[in-house]
C-alpha cells in the first residue's frame, strides 16, 4: 500500500494535493491563497482552500468584493511605492495608514495593478477556482463566533468543515497543508 | 533537441515544447496529444489549439482567465479537455511556448 510506503529522501514525485488555510480577510491577506490554489489546479494538482476566522470575510456575499489592503500595523508598505512613482525605500508610517480614504486609495491601487497582471477580483477568482475543480470550504467554529449562517456566504461554496473535517481532507502522503 | 513524432522531425526544448511552432501540423498535435493522455482531440479540443497557435502568431499571452472569456472554451470544459495541468498541456500539443505566468 503506497500509503504506508516508507520515507524515501529521492522520492520527487509531484504534489497530489494542497489543503490552503486563510485565516486573514484583507484583501493581502487573500490573494495569496487564491494565487495559489489556482496555480495548483493549473498544475495538475487538487487544491481546498479553508476560510477561517477573518478569512470568512471573502465568502460572505456582503464584503466580498469590497475587501480592504490593510494600511495600518503593515511595516512594509514602503513595497508599494512605486505603485505611485516613490521609491521603493521610501517609509510609509502607519499614522499615514490610519487616516480615512488612506486605506481605499491603496487597494484601489491594488485592484488597479492585480487587474493589469489579469488576476481576477475575489468573486471571480473563486469562481474560477471552483471551475477548475478546487474546493471552498468555510470553518464551522467561525461561522458560529461571527454568527453566520450559510445562507449569508457565497452560494458556491463546497461546505463548512469542523476541525476533524479539515484533517479528513488533509489525508494522503502527498498533501501539503499551507497557511498563508 | 530532435524528436520524431507521427513521421515528423521536430525541436523541442527539454520539457518537450516545440522550439519552432511552424514544425507543428495536426498528426503531430494528435500524437502529443497521446503523449499527455489527452484526446482522442475532439472539435472541441481543436478549437482551443488553434486559438492557442493564433494568439501565439499575434505575440500575446494567454491566461486561463482569458481563455474563459474569449467565448472558445468555459474555464470547466478547458479542464475536462486538458486534464491535469489544462494550459500547460494544450500549449505543448498546440506547439507553442509553456505559458509562463502565475495565473
Amino acid at each position: 500500500m503506497s500509503d504506508s510506503a516508507p520515507f524515501d529522501p529521492d522520492n520527487n514525485a509531484p504534489l497530489e494535493k494542497v489543503l490552503i488555510i486563510v485565516s486573514r480577510g484583507s484583501l493581502d491577506g487573500i490573494y495569496p491563497a487564491l494565487i495559489l490554489a489556482n496555480g495548483a489546479r493549473m498544475e495538475g494538482i487538487e487544491a481546498s482552500v479553508f476560510f477561517t476566522f477573518f478569512g470568512m470575510n471573502a465568502l460572505i456575499e456582503k464584503t466580498m468584493d469590497s475587501l480592504k489592503v490593510s494600511t495600518v500595523g503593515n511595516a512594509a508598505l514602503n513595497l508599494a511605492m512605486p505603485m505611485l512613482g516613490m521609491p521603493v525605500t521610501m517609509p510609509f508610517p502607519t499614522m499615514v495608514g490610519s487616516i480615512p480614504g488612506v486605506s481605499a486609495f491603496a487597494t484601489h491601487l491594488m485592484n488597479k495593478e492585480m487587474e493589469r497582471l489579469d488576476v481576477p477580483p475575489v468573486r471571480e477568482f473563486l469562481e474560477m477556482i471552483s471551475d477548475a475543480g478546487g474546493k471552498i470550504y468555510a470553518c464551522k467554529l467561525a461561522m458560529d463566533m461571527f454568527k453566520l449562517g450559510k445562507e449569508d456566504l457565497w452560494e458556491r461554496l463546497d461546505g463548512v468543515l469542523t476541525v476533524g473535517d479539515f484533517y479528513k481532507e488533509a489525508a494522503g502522503t502527498r498533501t501539503q497543508v499551507l497557511f498563508t | 533537441m530532435q524528436k520524431t513524432i507521427a513521421g515528423a522531425t521536430i525541436d523541442v526544448n527539454e520539457e518537450g515544447f516545440l522550439t519552432d511552432p511552424s514544425q507543428w501540423n495536426e498528426a503531430v498535435a494528435a500524437a502529443l496529444a497521446a503523449e499527455e493522455s489527452v484526446g482522442p482531440l475532439t472539435e472541441a479540443h481543436w478549437k482551443v489549439l488553434h486559438h492557442l497557435r493564433a494568439k501565439h502568431a499575434a505575440g500575446e499571452e494567454v491566461t486561463i482567465r482569458q481563455l474563459g472569456k474569449s467565448g472558445v472554451v468555459t474555464t470547466k470544459d478547458l479542464y475536462a479537455l486538458f486534464p491535469n495541468g489544462p494550459l500547460k498541456k494544450a500549449a505543448r500539443i498546440a506547439g507553442v511556448p509553456k505559458p509562463v505566468g502565475c495565473i
